[in-house]
């Protein structure tokens, strides 16, 4: 294939990975399915190589190829893979372990699930270099070494311990260490942070950037989260469909996209601080094509907004951007990108803004939630103080076990608060538990949930999941019932055809309309989403994010909107409450919360946030580990980590919540004039 | 862990309460008079209350209970109502000759179904694991009575192999019991290979799709290290709970077994007890099965403690 060629000037002989027409199939009922089709790139020594395209794409497929592990049903049908020159696809199974001992490896998603639960760490990284010929003590002694060179302080405490008593960013840099532990030729990264919490994923990704500058190890790196891959990548491969469209250094790509499938994908992506006000986001029509469908053209053709005849009856060319010769796009018509249709503008801003002096749908005051484990007392949610405007969007953000689900189930009263606080409704105060509730209280407030594929029952149709929650809440039944479900779907833009289908037989981005759709059934005034997108691809996740918005300007909903994705809740969020440990800790418009000043730790999350428009930001790194909430620290919560700590105050007493502008409040002792000065250059 | 294994150690006492308590409740409430029951139905009036006096069993329901729980623990069960003799005397060589029985049944049967159920999981969906998964499901789904008459008839009967009664006379050496155990024995494991199989199946092919299983592959092992030092020690502890609490199913509950081919063991003198009335014989040897369950999976829980840390280590605490 002529796309090589085109790439870097590399050679097969000289790339550390060289991947030529690969075509991979996968068998389904007895039938070979498609899923690479001709996939052509390569990776020089030392060079970072990122793909990425959206699920179903192939890219952790390519991956898995170059390592030559594919599933059961999965085999290579043409092409080639050369690591170092050698061939992998011809390699006999003792060369082919010989090879995945010294020359390749892989750090994977998921590292809790990475190693064996029940070896302790220290034998799984020896187990690494006795497969490398050396003795016992030699590999006991390689081991120390190699966690050291993750940044692990004290390898011997790390080593005698298993991998659950490891922390999920400690997990990983032993799965690195091992990874490493070969020394190799081509190191492949398959979304190794997707899963870790903002913080631990910097840290992560600071560890592999600085890693990289020791080895000459080629990389491979799977990411969907494409502010990962142009921060850690020298170039990088858009994939779509089980082929690369567009190829060229990371920056150029994401800055100027010259393949329509990559623009809708920059496009989809809340970013540059766009507000749900000010603009839509922009989504790909269409849905990506099953594996083994018939491509012959171009594979994008269905959803290109450009599309004519030309791209249905000729196979696209390679055409080469620039003229440095290291980018191409798969397109024919290239020249034309910039007719790609511009995004629409956003929701009405009049019908969004909060109404001014009006009471707070819900309030929240002094809440506080306490679980009992093993007669100790976790106090999950501490003394929390929120009020949510009718038709405003409050976004909690907040590392994994800050309390933020807690505190979206104790609003709903799934969980219900400690006495003393107190839960209210337009003004009344509700019992804490759902089941004290009147029908009517429930009817106003309802949630949706992180994976619709669980939330959903599996046996329904969705028009009998639709009817039971209209029946359930409104208590309309029969054909009324019926005729409600029906607008309710077109409300969400379902068709009438998806409401005769079961939940398995959606997409994911459906399921999640499904989803959404049950907790519109009876005209909620409150709707908690608790990370409704993180399962879905970005250009789904814009559809999604654009009903809400447009649900919301309707019918004037408020949402408690939970994320770990701080361009989504910018986007979408009228407030921010920022929480750690159980407590808020900053709280404030969105915009406050952006530009500062802010409280450490939301200044630590924010720094953390890779970009996907290359903004240079100082990292801050937090030191340690989350405390568990059972042991809370004393004084300020944040005080052990934070990097601006007085010590003598905030080990002692515990700032209160303070406004420090109208709406804006932290917990914090250091003074808001010192915070502004601190924050204005880097540490 | 002592902290565990002692309050495991207080549940079985509490257990073996409750155990004897429906034991007694259940006996009481079954009609019928046991002197009368005994002595039958032409003697005198006398000599039953005579009788029922000498054993206890015209005292109040209460003091008969108390009388019955103090047994327990005093390990002392009294004298059979049949035959007069030690209830102990009774019980405990039935024991140990269902214990044979169950072992010989198990050394055939672990080595054999973890052995194919690995095998099955390696070849997952291809000719071999079809075969071992249907014969599995078709001979546990066979009752294992049916088994041992088949068995009976045809080797035994028929081509003389094997005896046909499982008791061996006074004397006999351990491997001549062997030829007498052979055949109840093999209708056992015909009734656990299916599930034991099954179930390791199972549980290596859950272990070989584990995230930690590919890691071990991209190491560069082979997949025979990959399966010994880190799929089985992850894939057995299914199997090793079904087997735990098969064991005391074995030990108790084969009375067809027994009865096919004759054997005195402990089902069988429970079936009599409970036809004689014999109070004393089956209470002792329904707590005897009790004690022998709760120390087979005591035994797995302390098993899988130490294949899986995590159970381990969260039992420390």
């Amino acid at each position: 294939m002529s796309a090589s060629s085109i790439s870097l000037g590399t050679t097969a002989t000289a790339a550390a990975l060289a991947v030529d027409d690969l075509q991979v199939v996968y068998t389904v009922r007895g039938i070979d399915r498609a899923v690479l089709r001709g996939v052509s790139f390569s990776v020089a020594p030392g060079e970072a190589y990122g793909l990425v395209g959206e699920s179903g794409c192939g890219k952790s497929t390519t991956a898995y190829a170059a390592l030559r592990y594919l599933p059961r049903n999965g085999k290579i049908v043409g092409g080639s893979v050369h690591v170092a020159g050698r061939d992998v696809t011809s390699m006999s199974t003792a060369e082919l372990q010989e090879f995945r001992a010294r020359e390749a490896s892989m750090v994977y998603q998921d590292p809790a699930q990475a190693m064996n639960p029940t070896i302790k760490v220290g034998k799984q990284v020896i187990e690494s270099f006795t497969l490398l010929g050396q003795s016992k003590e030699q590999a006991a002694a390689s081991a120390m070494v190699a966690l050291r060179k993750v940044r692990i302080a004290d390898p011997t405490r790390v080593m005698d311990r298993y991998p659950f008593q490891l922390s999920g960013g400690m997990q990983q840099r032993v799965v690195i260490a091992m990874a490493l532990a070969c020394n190799p030729k081509l190191l492949v990264l398959d979304e190794p942070t997707t899963g870790l919490d903002a913080t631990v994923e910097a840290e992560v990704l600071d560890l592999v950037r600085v890693l990289r500058q020791e080895t000459d190890a080629a990389v491979l790196m799977i990411a969907h989260n494409l502010g990962i891959i142009r921060q850690l990548c020298d170039r990088v491969g858009v994939m779509y469909a089980g082929k690369v469209v567009e190829e060229g250094p990371s920056a150029q790509v994401f800055d100027d996209p010259q393949h329509p499938y990559t623009v809708g994908l920059l496009r989809s992506l809340p970013r540059r601080g766009v507000r749900k006000t000010e603009q839509a986001l922009s989504t790909i029509p269409g849905i990506l094509p099953l594996i083994g469908s018939d491509l012959p053209t171009c594979v994008f053709v269905d959803r290109c907004p450009l599309a004519d005849e030309t791209c249905r009856t000729v196979v696209p060319p390679v055409v080469p951007v620039g003229i440095n010769g290291d980018r191409y796009t798969r397109c024919h018509h290239s020249d034309r990108i910039i007719e790609v249709e511009e995004t629409k503008p956003g929701v009405d801003i009049t019908l969004l803004a909060p109404a001014e002096g009006q009471p707070d749908v819900l309030e929240l005051s002094h809440v506080s939630k306490t679980f009992k484990q093993r007669n100790h007392a976790v106090p999950a949610l501490v003394d929390v103080e929120l009020g949510l405007a009718e038709g405003e969007t409050l976004g909690i953000v907040g590392e994994s076990g800050s309390g933020k689900s807690t505190l979206a189930k104790t609003m709903l009263g799934i969980e219900s608060a400690d006495s003393g606080g107190v839960v209210s409704l337009d003004g009344r105060a509700v019992a804490a538990a759902t089941g004290g509730r009147s029908a009517e209280d429930k009817r106003s407030m309802q949630m949706v949930f992180q994976n619709p594929d669980s939330a959903l029952n599996r046996a329904w149709s969705v028009r009998r999941i639709l009817m039971r929650s209209v029946e359930k809440l409104t208590g309309i039944k029969g054909e009324e019932a019926n005729k409600r479900v029906e607008t309710l779907a077109a409300h969400l833009r379902l068709t009438p055809r998806h409401l005769d289908l079961k939940p398995r037989q959606l997409s994911g981005g459906l399921k999640q309309r499904v989803a959404i759709a049950r907790a519109f059934a009876g005209d909620p005034k409150i709707v908690v989403c608790d990370e409704p997108t993180s399962a879905l691809d970005v250009s789904v996740q814009a559809a999604i994010l654009n009903l809400l918005a447009d649900l919301q300007s309707e019918q004037r909903t408020s949402y408690v909107f939970i994320t770990h994705d701080m361009g989504v809740v910018r986007y979408l969020a009228d407030r921010i409450a920022v929480m750690y440990l159980g407590r808020i800790q900053e709280v404030g418009p969105t915009d406050d919360v952006f530009h500062g000043p802010n409280h450490p730790y939301t200044e630590a999350l924010l720094s953390a946030i890779p970009s996907v428009d290359g903004e240079e930001k100082v990292r801050i790194r937090l030191d340690g580990e989350i405390p568990s909430p059972a042991n809370p620290p004393s004084g300020c919560v944040f005080h052990p980590r934070c990097p601006r700590v007085m010590m003598g105050i905030c080990d002692v007493t515990e700032p209160p919540l303070a406004e420090v502008s109208p709406g804006h409040a932290m917990r914090c002792h250091i003074p808001v004039e010192q915070l502004i000065e601190l924050q204005r250059k880097p540490v | 862990m002592r902290r565990f294994i002692l309050q495991r150690l207080a549940s079985i006492v509490v257990t073996l309460w409750l155990l004897a308590t429906i034991v007694f409740m259940l006996v009481n409430v079954l009609p019928g008079n046991v002197g009368r029951q005994i002595l039958g139905p032409f003697a005198p009036q006398v000599e039953v209350d005579a009788f029922n006096a000498r054993l206890g069993t015209d005292k109040p329901l209460l003091e008969q209970y108390f009388q019955s729980i103090k047994r327990i623990f005093t390990l002392d069960f009294g004298d059979s109502y049949q035959s007069g003799s030690d209830v102990l005397d009774i019980i405990l060589p039935a024991l140990g000759r269902s214990g044979k029985l169950a072992l010989l049944a198990f050394i055939i049967t672990i080595p054999i179904s973890i052995a194919a159920g690995v095998y099955a999981a390696r070849r997952q969906d291809k000719f071999a694991d079809r075969v071992i998964v249907n014969a599995g499901l078709a001979s546990s789904s066979i009752p294992e009575f049916v088994t041992a008459a088949l068995l009976l008839s045809v080797f035994a009967v028929h081509w003389k192999l094997g005896k046909a009664f499982a008791n061996p006379p006074e004397g006999t050496s351990l491997i001549g019991q062997l030829e007498y155990l052979l055949l109840p024995a093999l209708a056992m494991v015909f009734a656990y290979f299916g599930y034991i199989a099954r179930m390791t199946r199972a549980g290596v092919i859950s272990s070989l799709m584990a995230d930690y299983t590919r890691t071990a592959t991209m190491k560069g092992l082979s997949s025979k290290q990959v399966m010994r030092r880190h799929v089985l020690r992850n894939a057995l502890a299914p199997t090793i709970t079904v087997i735990s609490v098969q064991i005391g199913y074995l030990i108790g509950g084969i009375i067809g077994v027994e009865k096919v081919f004759n054997y005195a063991g402990l089902g069988s003198t429970m079936l009599s007890a409970v036809g004689a009335k014999d109070i004393p014989v089956l209470q002792g040897a329904v707590l005897l099965v009790g004690i022998v369950y709760m120390l087979s999976t005591l035994l797995a829980d302390l098993l899988i403690a130490y294949l899986n840390p995590r159970v381990r280590l969260e039992a420390k605490r």
